[in-house]
């Protein structure tokens, strides 16, 4: 039987032996058993302890969207690891391959490695961390018991995990692509990539993408209908508003995201032409349609970011944030104008001096509302009383860092100096600038600052510290060799060098990196040590910062259905104001709660979406047709379930919150 | 929510002490969906306008397209517009019978269009013109197919709600999704009147 | 996903308008007279110049997209408290942006780029 090629061919479509790269390569030899070993070790460990059934009831099937989010953030750090130790591998063979020393990894293979590092750094942990915190936090922020639509929640996660996991099978079956972050054709063609690279790019993308999607009218809708009585739109919390600004952006992006992977995904599989380079295809259509997604990208991700800063400035200083209508308008107007600017990723196109000067001064403009934000923040602490734990930190070292990296993004602007630095590592410099200083640090300050609430004990300070000097002394250790390099014209992507010279800078970038990964390392260690010595930090008040917004009014972490009572919103600062004006927490007259059920059906139609994915990037025609059809009649037997919720019981609610009661008359005690 | 306004002197009531009911999310949250549709059509529509004169020494609109045929199909999406009004209206009066006698038609005039679609499309390729053969002609397949497939996933969707009614009759849950249906459903008849205006009457008139 | 089904949902319903079948049937006569009048001003080449008849057919597309919106769609500035409106105004400036500025940008570009495709070559200093 395994004789006939035709019939393997049939099961397997392009899957042979050939595919698996560990048979020859044995940095990926050593990276697969690592993980068989700690797959075996977890699989182990969580049958020894008879976890299967808590993890698929109390979270693989849980429609909480507390739960929802942490998990979110556990697949981000997850996947930060992955992608880190692709830019240590990328650091390591710059500083390294010069004089005609070609370093250890093969441009085959360290192609493979630039492009998965952009792909997961932005889809796989920038993405889920933002939205990870958004789904924590919202429904806490504005008095909510879940989101709008708390199955599709779970789906959305269990979507964007797939394309997470269909990415890494990419990394032991096959190969991933080798076109840079967004696989820009005629390269990405079949015909310059024939592989299964771009495929594991574009089903892994569309995958993940149909739960960003979802997610974002998720939220949206949660923020529009289900804030607390008496919180009008400008009583929101600013993180709040920076949420609503960023669905809103992924839910008027991502669907040109689909279309463009769509069109290059015809090209590849049916032979159209689109993106080629004869029979009147556009190669050039394909940059600027998706830089019309990649462009809010960027404030997708650095809009919550902004919010959170906002939170921590104002608690961590003991003030009103400074500003705050200016920052809200600000904060819509960069989400409007994010549309027009995304001709400035390729000046060089050739579009001319009008388009370019548009979007120049564009670009320029944008510039204008979040240098507003910077005043707002440094007003805010103007006079504060600032105490300086760790989220605080790691906001100042965002507005030092940022406005940097936002000073070089106004240079990049200008359309002539673009001729000199596009596609240098300046741009590098440039972009990591923004995303490390203004991304990352927000979203470190933001889960030190939601970790007590999320799970009732603070991290560990000194680690924390210990992670923020780290990261910030190996961001400028790593990148600013960059923008030297870039100024003398070094361009991105490279594997290996010939000037000498270079050297030095290549490897202070290297050292710096290893800087980060110190820092990286000390985060884990604060959560470590933070778990070992729980009850030492623990919180019992759900009030360890002195909050200002409502999620500091519940207990810590947060019983299931939130708030006992779904709270009244007078002020801005709502729980602020509740501390201010003498609210004394309810003790009696609890009701039945209506909750949604958890259901399992999220988590199937994302495995099977999973394995069509697989299956599509193959060519295993039979199981994409099976997988298809079984994923369409699944999702249709799903809406034959109408028994979707229940009741918490009012006794319940009763014990829940007289345990709350006892725990703070003791803490007062 | 009346008694939220306590005077000034006293603690404000800072609870509700009834359970809280917000509204339902759903009809916005779909109409948010749509608009997220729209854009992936904008995007086709946008590609369609940039290759659409690519002919790569190919065929030209107006060397493939019929436009009787064009008119027919459009006239089988309106009157299943109306049909599906007319749904929602026995849908109102709470009339299980009428409400899926007019789904039904509504869904028969969906399966004429899908048809008369999948034999345009054979009738071109039986000329040579493939979406294989030029940008034009691959912008062209991509656009109309798109909403083509969708008008299909809305008569799969009907055909489900038909059964689901029969079951359970017009409760909340069944009365929401056929709202839900009904804006698909229109919705992709405005998506249509960009095809037919753009694709087709000014692609014929060259 | 139905996580406030409630009996009285139905009566609030985040305020979506219903049609009348007055108001079914007079959207669909205005769409028939939408439509049937482009199609004829294409079959049967009624304007001498194409300029007009395109300009033609693309304003009743647009005025036919109104009346979808108005009499099936049952759109107006009061359901779900405005954000449909806002909605759709948002996504139509953004389909707006997508459509013109890719032609506008991709128009310059074949202009500078391909100029012995289409024009005499002329000098560029884009």
């Amino acid at each position: 039987m395994f004789s006939n090629p035709d019939l393997l061919h049939f099961i397997f479509g392009r899957l042979s032996l050939d595919s698996f790269p560990f048979l020859h390569d044995p940095i990926i030899l050593v990276t697969l058993l690592g993980v068989v070993v700690g797959g075996i070790a977890v699989v182990g460990g969580i049958s020894y302890f008879r976890l299967w059934g808590y993890l698929w009831r109390e979270w693989i099937t849980s429609i909480d969207h507390k739960k929802i989010g942490i998990m979110y953030i556990i697949l981000a750090i997850i996947m930060l690891l992955r992608g880190f130790a692709d830019a240590l591998m990328m650091r390591a063979q710059q500083a390294i391959a010069f004089n005609g020393a070609e370093g250890f990894l093969p441009p085959h293979h360290y192609d493979q490695i630039f492009t998965a590092h952009g792909v997961i750094m932005i889809f796989f942990v920038a993405m889920p961390l933002v939205t990870g915190l958004m789904n924590f936090v919202v429904p806490l922020q504005i008095g909510a018991r879940d989101v709008a639509f708390p199955f599709l929640n779970n789906f959305s996660f269990w979507m964007t995990t797939c394309g997470a996991a269909l990415i890494m099978a990419s990394l032991f079956v096959g190969e991933f692509a080798m076109t840079g972050w967004l696989a820009y054709p005629p390269l990405s063609d079949i015909v310059y990539s024939p592989g299964v690279g771009v495929d594991y790019y574009i089903w892994a993308l569309q995958i993940a993408g149909v739960g960003t999607l979802l997610s974002g009218v998720n939220l949206i809708v949660t923020i529009v209908k289900m804030r607390a009585p008496g919180m009008s739109m400008m009583k929101m919390p600013v993180f709040t508003w920076t949420s609503l600004c960023t669905n809103i952006l992924i839910v008027a992006a991502f669907p040109v995201l689909t279309a463009v992977l769509v069109l290059l995904g015809l090209d590849r599989y049916a032979d159209t032409n689109f993106f080629t380079n004869d029979l009147g295809g556009n190669a050039m259509m394909y940059i600027n349609l998706i830089w019309i997604w990649g462009h809010p990208e960027v404030y997708i991700l650095i809009l919550p970011a902004f919010g959170v800063f906002s939170e921590v400035v104002s608690t961590f200083c003991r003030k009103r944030l400074f500003g705050y209508s200016s920052m809200v308008y600000a904060t819509v107007v960069i989400t409007i104008l994010s549309y027009i600017v995304w001709l400035h990723h390729f000046f060089t196109m050739g579009s001319g001096a009008s388009v370019n000067a548009f979007f120049g001064i564009t670009t320029m403009i944008i510039s204008i509302p979040t240098g507003a934000k910077v005043f707002n923040w440094l007003f805010t602490m103007y006079k504060g009383r600032i105490s300086f734990d760790v989220p605080m930190l790691w906001t100042i070292g965002f507005m030092l860092t940022f406005v940097i990296g936002g000073m070089t993004g106004v240079m990049l602007a200008v359309p002539p100096a673009d001729f000199v630095l596009h596609n240098s590592l300046f741009l590098i410099a440039h972009f990591h600038n923004v995303i490390i200083g203004g991304v990352v640090f927000g979203m470190f300050a933001g889960i030190v600052y939601w970790f007590p609430k999320a799970f009732g004990f603070k991290l560990d300070e000194f680690w924390g510290k210990m992670s923020f000097w780290l990261w910030t002394i190996g961001f400028y250790f790593a990148f600013m060799p960059l923008y030297v390099l870039g100024l003398m014209g070094v361009t991105r992507r490279m594997s290996q060098f010939d000037d000498p010279s270079l050297q030095i800078w290549f490897i202070i970038a290297a050292f710096g990196a290893l800087l980060i990964a110190g820092g990286i390392g000390s985060f884990i260690m604060s959560i470590v040590v933070a778990v070992i010595k729980r009850d030492k930090l623990r919180d019992e008040t759900g009030d360890p910062w002195g909050g200002r917004t409502l999620e500091w009014s519940t207990s810590s972490p947060p019983p299931a259905y939130n708030f006992a009572f779904t709270p009244v919103v007078h002020e801005l600062d709502a729980w602020d104001d509740m501390k201010k004006r003498g609210f004394v927490r309810p003790t009696s007259g609890f009701l039945d709660i209506h909750m949604p059920k958890n259901t399992g059906a999220g988590f199937i139609l994302a495995a099977i979406s999973l394995v069509l994915g697989f299956a599509l990037v193959w060519h295993i025609w039979w199981l994409v047709a099976a997988s298809f059809i079984v994923l369409i009649v699944g999702a249709i037997a799903h809406t034959f379930n109408y028994d979707r919720d229940y009741h918490i019981p009012a006794s319940e609610v009763v014990a829940t919150e007289e345990e709350r009661t006892a725990l703070l008359a003791k803490q007062q005690a | 929510m009346a008694n939220t306004t306590a005077s000034q002197t006293e603690a404000p009531v800072f609870y509700l002490k009834e359970e809280h009911h917000p509204e339902t999310g759903t009809m916005l949250g779909f109409w948010i969906y749509l608009m997220s549709d729209c854009l992936i059509f904008a995007i086709l529509f946008a590609t369609y306008a940039v290759l659409g004169q690519n002919y790569a020494a190919g065929p030209s609109p107006a060397d493939l397209f019929d436009l009787e045929l064009v008119a027919i199909n459009t006239s089988m999406l309106l009157f299943s517009s109306i049909t599906y009004g007319f749904a929602m209206l026995a849908m109102e009066k709470g009339s299980i019978k009428g409400t899926q006698i007019w789904l039904a038609i509504t869904g028969l005039f969906g399966v004429a269009f899908v048809g008369l679609e999948i034999y345009e499309f054979h009738h071109l390729w039986s000329l040579g013109a493939t979406p294989m053969r030029s940008g034009f002609l691959s912008a062209f397949y991509t656009l109309v197919a798109t909403h083509g497939l969708h008008v299909t996933f809305g008569i799969i969707w009907l055909v489900t709600l038909m059964v689901q009614v029969a079951q359970r009759g017009l409760i909340v849950e069944n009365k929401r999704r056929l709202m839900c249906l009904s804006m698909f459903w229109h919705f992709l008849d405005v998506i249509w009147i960009g095809v037919f205006s753009v694709v087709y009457l000014l692609g014929v008139l060259g | 996903m139905s996580a406030h089904s409630h009996a009285h949902d139905d009566h609030h319903d985040g305020g979506a308008s219903h049609g009348t079948y007055k108001s079914y049937v007079i959207g669909f006569v205005l769409s028939v007279i939408l439509t049937a009048i482009p199609f004829w001003l294409v079959m049967d080449g009624v304007l001498d110049s194409k300029v007009a008849t395109a300009l033609w057919v693309m304003g009743l597309g647009v005025i036919q997209i109104i009346v979808h919106m108005v009499y099936f769609l049952h759109m107006n500035t009061k359901s779900e408290g405005g954000w449909n409106m806002l909605a759709l105004i948002f996504t139509l400036v953004i389909v707006a942006i997508a459509i013109a500025g890719s032609l506008w940008v991709m128009y310059h570009l074949n202009t500078n780029m391909m100029p012995q495709m289409d024009h005499d070559m002329i000098p560029s200093f884009g």
